[in-house]
């Protein structure tokens, strides 16, 4: 169980996120949604100890993460920020890079490293990408490269600040499809997306923020039922149950 | 697996080009000059090593200190640049460019002014004077989210600041000017034993310590999110990595003045024919950096012997074209280290 306590953190003196609470689950998607600037990515920032928070815990099962190094939450969470930097570094590289937070100086990757790297590539089936600089990919593709490096961080919770951001459809399915599958293997999975569908469709907990507090939390069809987000959004959302699924749909109010 | 081959092999065939040239260019910059030896003229030399011959003395105290201040000013300034680039995540930046250089120049005309003219003191001042330019650029960009843009903006101001400061110095000692042009454009001709051993060790021991951070180098170049997220404590890590490139920069400018473009041009060519990956990009920067500039200094001592043209002149007719070249594709503003 990974339970966010009290976290109040921001930008140096200026408070965003007013004591944030949330509980999120070993094998489940957990979706934050919010409007711009409400403190969504700050709180992500702010869980795995890029920002300094004022006060809270993030509790691991009992284990205040927190109070750990850097280096140490790193072996805990990945972190896959929304603006990376696209280097022409090649894909094997990027992802072994993913290893970092075990080693230490000087840092040479060992075989071990290299085995992990492998087994992550044909998980995300990216192996022939392997010897590609990164800059030389679509969007979709180092898309998948950096999740890949996340995944080699062989941590139990990953945080995903909007993963498919300027993604075409097929690739933004073809990402939550993946992120999906990370969390049937186990992991916590905390993503930001603005996607408000996507969210619903691919989320087991939703939970909802604004101006720097959690308004509610809650699976996708409670969220959905209490009609918070036609309100927080100013939009009408509908639904359609189509093969055992709902499907949501968003149009102006 | 074809693939994979393909690229080893390729890098395989760089380093042979790198090492090749290196090796080319310390013969020829030994051989070459208003004296010229032959291959069997230096073989009798290194036989008879306390030969008090006027060749034997040409050999160890004129050119080979003035190859090995070559080698090792090339090597330094390539990779200064190569860390510079990375860590401030913009190809555009070099020593020389965001005025690195600058503040070593300043650290050693006021050096001069105070009659130091080499040693341990000299290299330490160069480095003081390139890391304070440095940091105060870095520190610049971070605090006030400045562009790529606004950071090449900022080291042209520091670089007119830090060259008003040494022309006033030398309007009041005018000792310092019978140096000063030289020293401006960068040249090897003053070469002493006593100026080169600190810078030598120093460059040396800063580009072995970043090799051994190239995978830091890398983390780093991912973005500073992303590398806090591996685990890497960023501002550190920048500031060891700038210290480290102020360390090679002002070792640099100690021995041969403001060497311009060599840390802009050999990287950029690396990264285009070789690798972005620092453990490749490092050590294949200070191979082709050395050789280079060891070309180009013999090129400078030959072209119109027995008179010299200081080697900053022929890096400079080499590297402007290049520069233009890089600007006009257009990617180097916003590139992506």
């Amino acid at each position: 169980m990974l339970e966010i306590k009290n976290i109040r953190g921001g930008y140096f003196k200026k408070e965003v996120l007013h004591s944030v609470s949330l509980g999120a689950h070993a094998g489940q998607v957990t979706a934050i949604l919010g409007p711009n600037g409400c403190g969504k990515s700050t709180l992500l920032k702010s869980i795995c100890g890029i920002l300094p928070v004022i006060s809270g815990q993030v509790l691991l099962n009992g284990e205040n993460l927190l109070a750990l190094s850097q280096n140490q939450i790193a072996q805990k969470i990945a972190y896959l920020s929304q603006s990376k930097q696209i280097p022409d570094i090649t894909v094997k590289r990027l992802i072994l890079h993913g290893r970092f937070p075990y080693l230490s100086y000087p840092r040479r990757y060992r075989q071990e490293d290299f085995l992990a790297v492998k087994k992550v590539m044909e998980q995300m089936k990216i192996m022939e990408l392997a010897e590609i600089p990164l800059n030389q990919l679509s969007g979709g593709q180092q898309q998948k490269a950096y999740i890949a490096m996340a995944l080699a961080q062989d941590t139990s919770i990953i945080l995903l600040d909007e993963p498919t951001t300027y993604l075409d459809i097929s690739h933004q399915l073809q990402i939550l499809q993946q992120v999906r599958e990370l969390a049937n293997s186990g992991k916590y999975i905390i993503m930001v997306i603005h996607d408000l569908a996507y969210a619903l469709e691919t989320a087991d907990q939703i939970v909802l923020m604004q101006e720097g507090l959690v308004v509610m939390q809650g699976t996708p069809e409670k969220i959905y039922e209490t009609g918070i987000l036609d309100k927080i959004f100013d939009i009408k959302m509908a639904r359609v149950h189509i093969d055992k699924q709902w499907h949501y749909f968003c149009a102006k109010k | 697996m074809k693939l994979l081959k393909n690229n080893k092999l390729r890098i395989g065939y760089i380093y042979a080009i790198a090492i090749s040239l290196f090796l080319i260019a310390a013969v020829l910059g030994i051989l070459l000059g208003a004296t010229e030896f032959k291959f069997s003229d230096l073989l009798t030399v290194i036989q008879k090593i306390d030969s008090d011959s006027p060749q034997a003395k040409i050999l160890w105290f004129v050119r080979l200190p003035r190859v090995l201040a070559s080698l090792l000013c090339g090597a330094a300034l390539a990779v200064s640049g190569a860390i510079i680039q990375g860590v401030l995540a913009n190809r555009l930046a070099s020593p020389s460019i965001i005025g690195v250089n600058a503040g070593a120049g300043l650290a050693v005309t006021l050096c001069s002014a105070f009659g130091i003219a080499g040693g341990w003191r000299l290299s330490l001042f160069a480095f003081f004077g390139a890391f304070a330019t440095v940091m105060t650029v870095s520190f610049g960009a971070k605090k006030w989210g400045a562009s790529r843009g606004t950071v090449i903006l900022m080291g042209v101001a520091m670089n007119s600041l830090l060259g008003a400061i040494s022309a006033a110095v030398i309007t009041f000692v005018p000792n310092v000017s019978i140096m000063n042009n030289d020293f401006k454009i960068g040249d090897f001709s003053g070469v002493t034993y006593i100026k080169l051993i600190p810078a030598a060790l120093i460059i040396i021991i800063s580009i072995i310590i970043l090799y051994t951070l190239s995978n830091e180098l890398d983390v780093l170049t991912l973005g500073d999110e992303n590398a806090k997220g591996l685990g890497m404590n960023t501002g550190m890590m920048r500031t060891l990595f700038l210290m480290l490139a102020a360390a090679l920069a002002g070792a640099a400018v100690s021995i041969a003045g403001l060497l311009s473009f060599v840390g802009l041009l050999v990287p950029h060519a690396v990264r285009r024919i070789a690798a972005n990956e620092a453990h490749h990009l490092i050590p294949l920067c200070a191979l082709f950096g050395a050789g280079f500039v060891t070309l180009c200094d013999t090129f400078a001592r030959i072209v119109f012997a027995p008179y010299e043209l200081p080697v900053g002149i022929i890096m400079a007719f080499l590297g402007v074209p290049f520069f233009l070249f890089i600007l006009n594709k257009g990617k180097g503003g916003h590139g992506r280290a």
